[in-house]
């Protein structure tokens, strides 16, 4: 009915080609920004914010960044967490050793560090694949852990073990630490998903995102068409922990406000990995719903007892969640082995046809 | 898929968003008490007591005598499943139902939760745990930490063992251990025993039991074998400690020498080891056992009614006794605040006044029904632990007993190393704000 795209002609290759070639896309694009960007500061709760909103948004970066290694160049990686902590603690020595400098800087920057160490884990990726990638990358999430558990300089020989963020602020504004406002935090963390979603939506649908898909769906064949793999896997490998590396950095600067190493175990890299699938393999859109689904269902389910009055104990409603939202993944698996994003896709394509579908 | 499951999917989907829009309760009819719980996950067999023990005393104070000051309170529990994300969430919960104070009971909660406090005007109890340097009320106005640090365990250890060994002199040459789970809370007590060992010449061991092998500790107990430290000191938690516990016994290892600290000393800590354990020693404050009247009345008032999660036969055990003894903090908190401020119902400022002159002592506690029950404790403006004395506790085979005296922490040494890390916090954290906060005469 109104999602159809009757009418809209293209004129020139550029529109054709476009990520969004149907108007209605544009503008559901368009609104979910402006809900993002207008509504939810100006009228969501600091519960909304903090809790809900900040926490999805960086999972939902982490989540595309991991996408960008297994699910755009197949290579499987269970070492998410640790390249989040190479993130999250590059950023904190850089601005504890140079805290003049714009804090914002050294969360993009420690993504570098981090792209740095996922080269070096991403070596072995020439020779092994699958699941025996998978537990080379395990490798580097253990070795990194015993790093920021064993190493005091990681944490500047701090006593309790843990690292603190100090107070950071931006053009007189606190950015960092307790006295930041939510909203401020919230906006930086959604300026920093918006432009680097959109850069890696840039590289996806470019050469290098070709490059990838070429690896994933047939490596010996793209060797042949004269894609070389040491770099294209590198490249995936350094890309992807770039944008692993800032999740890590935001989540402790601007959500924890300070970490222990144990935040960084692999429960972590579990958590990303069930987004990424769960959400779609090789999709953008799919970390987004992977990263709520994952992470804002159990919450909302949290808060239905409670609503709808019936008296339950906190730990039952543990318990339940994670029922639900275990037999909730598997349903959805069932019916969609192909992810959120897959559904997404053919809820569109039904609309589109509707209510004529022959 | 058809398009009418389309639409009922995105209706089920739509309803389940609405009840995210937040409610505040309102606070204005009692005292709003959240307890972060943990009765999930894998600390869960150290977080069920405590909680259990918690809420049945204030559920027993709003049965017997009507709440506090004769305003009810309302007590809520959160679960965190000791999971620091699922803590922060619910602190983000309860912060705007007018909460006055929050117990994260976790480490890795109460780190973020420092900082937090002063702005929010919410203060953090952790009772015996979270980050030692916050015993500095110069510094930390906002966190309280009653009634002792884990510097004050390591130090009363050390003093135990002292006098096992016929004085502190006596501790030259000896070899003292430490098995600790390798993570803050573990590394916890190694700046005060590497002072002690520095002062008192003894050999510091250490055994770091990494968290993913909690379970399986015996390459740490065969460097124990190998070491033979004639006392050892156990800093774990949840599964870690009836592993320690059992491989001791397996290593025959005397039980009279393996002291654990007071998280080390749940009943399902030793009970797995049972008559095996006869001996171990564990770090305590508070009383085990049924034998108080105030027991008495959470059994009369709260679980004979089935107003309680708590199974009877668990009442009286250490950990719910020490989850008692924490809400009886908060309780005293409360009446100190109530009367600080002349208010019925406080708030999180007032509640932090009255943390902060908050004095039980031992007529107190005879008072509330807990005469012996813990030791008397106080909290001033700058000390906002007090450093107060603990106790081993002694198992028999099947219970906790007492096992000794109590142990005065070494005050001396560990005082100024709280100083010390308090300011290099303060330093660290740029702009971490002054105190402000006026100090009330007691």
């Amino acid at each position: 009915m109104l999602y159809r795209e009757a009418g809209q002609f293209k004129s020139s290759y550029t529109a054709d080609m476009a990520v969004f070639p149907i108007l209605q896309d544009r503008i559901g694009l368009g609104i979910v920004l402006f809900i993002a960007v207008v509504i939810i500061p100006y009228f969501g709760s600091s519960f909304l914010i903090q809790a809900i909103m900040i926490p999805f948004l960086i999972f939902s970066l982490a989540s595309i960044g991991l996408n960008l290694l297994t699910g755009y160049t197949g290579l499987l990686s269970l070492g998410t967490g640790a390249f989040m902590g190479v993130g999250a603690y590059a950023c904190y020595k850089l601005t504890t050793y140079f805290p003049g400098v714009n804090i914002i800087v050294w969360i993009l920057a420690s993504g570098f560090f981090s792209a740095a160490v996922g080269v070096v884990f991403g070596l072995p990726s020439l020779r092994i694949k699958g699941f025996y990638l998978a537990v080379a990358t395990l490798a580097a999430q253990f070795f990194l852990s015993w790093c920021f558990i064993r190493q005091p300089w990681f944490y500047n020989y701090n006593t309790s073990g843990a690292i603190e963020v100090p107070t950071r602020a931006l053009f007189g504004i606190p950015v960092t630490g307790a006295t930041s406002s939510f909203t401020t935090r919230y906006f930086v963390v959604l300026g920093i998903v918006i432009v680097m979603t959109w850069l890696a939506s840039n590289l996806v649908h470019g050469r290098i995102g070709r490059m990838w898909m070429a690896v994933r769906d047939m490596d010996l064949a793209a060797e042949l068409i004269g894609i070389r793999l040491l770099q294209t896997k590198l490249l995936a490998f350094a890309i992807s922990s770039f944008y692993s590396g800032v999740a890590g950095a935001l989540l402790v600067f601007m959500w924890y406000g300070s970490a222990e190493p144990s935040v960084f175990d692999v429960n972590l890299s579990f958590f990303i990995l069930f987004m990424v699938i769960i959400g779609g393999l090789g999709s953008l859109t799919g970390s987004f719903f992977g990263a709520a689904l994952i992470f804002i269902l159990p919450i909302v389910l949290r808060y239905i007892p409670p609503k709808l009055g019936i008296p339950i104990q906190s730990a039952t409603v543990d318990h339940i969640q994670y029922m639900v939202i275990g037999a909730l993944i598997v349903i959805f698996l069932i019916a969609e082995p192909a992810g959120l994003a897959r559904l997404w896709q053919i809820g569109k394509q039904k609309l589109r046809v509707w209510p004529f579908p022959y | 898929m058809t398009m009418k499951s389309y639409l009922l999917g995105a209706a089920v989907a739509v309803a389940a968003g609405l009840p995210l829009l937040p409610v505040g309760a309102s606070a204005a009819d009692g005292i709003y008490v959240p307890l972060f719980s943990y009765r999930t996950g894998p600390f869960a067999g150290s977080g069920t007591p405590i909680v259990n023990g918690m809420a049945d005393y204030l559920n027993m104070l709003n049965e017997r005598d009507g709440g506090i000051g004769g305003v009810k309170l309302i007590v809520e529990e959160c679960e965190t499943g000791y999971d620091t994300k699922k803590g922060l969430e619910c602190y983000e919960q309860v912060k705007s139902k007018n909460p006055v104070l929050t117990n994260p009971y976790s480490t890795g909660i109460t780190l973020p939760l420092i900082g937090k406090a002063a702005i929010d005007k919410i203060p953090v109890l952790s009772m015996a745990y979270g980050l030692s340097a916050s015993a500095d009320g110069s510094n930390f106005p906002w966190v309280f930490n009653p009634p002792a640090t884990y510097w004050d365990g390591a130090s009363m250890f050390v003093s135990y063992v002292g006098k096992q060994e016929g004085g502190l002199d006596k501790l030259k040459g000896k070899k003292l251990g430490l098995v600790y789970l390798d993570a803050p809370y573990g590394k916890e007590p190694i700046p005060v025993l590497e002072a002690l060992a520095k002062d008192y010449g003894f050999e510091l061991k250490l055994y770091p039991v990494p968290a993913a092998e909690m379970q399986n500790q015996s390459s740490q107990w065969l460097n124990i074998r190998r070491d033979r430290p004639d006392w050892i000191y156990l800093q774990g938690f949840g599964a870690m400690n009836p592993t320690a516990v059992k491989e001791a016994a397996k290593n025959s290892y005397p039980m009279d020498h393996l002291i654990g600290n007071w998280w080390a000393g749940g009943d399902d800590d030793a009970r797995p080891a049972g008559a095996d354990a006869k001996g171990y020693l564990s770090l305590d404050f508070n009383q085990v056992g049924t034998d108080f009247p105030v027991i008495q009345d959470i059994l009369k008032h709260v679980v004979d009614k089935g107003k309680s999660q708590t199974p009877k036969e668990k009442v009286g055990e250490n950990l719910y006794n020490r989850g008692v003894l924490n809400s009886m903090i908060i309780a005293e908190g409360i009446r100190n605040a109530q009367k600080l401020s002349g208010k019925k119902v406080i708030d999180g400022t007032d509640m932090r006044r009255g943390l902060e002159t908050l004095v039980i002592s031992a007529a107190r506690l005879k008072e509330m029904g807990a005469d012996g029950f813990a030791a008397p404790m106080a909290v001033t403006c700058a000390d906002h632990s007090g450093h107060n004395a603990a106790y081993m506790a002694k198992w028999d085979g099947t219970k906790w007993t007492k096992g000794s005296d109590w142990i005065e922490p070494i005050k001396a040494k560990v005082m100024p190393l709280i100083d010390e890390a308090s300011k290099a916090y303060a330093t660290a954290n740029a702009g971490w704000p002054k105190r402000s906060e006026a100090c009330d005469a007691k």
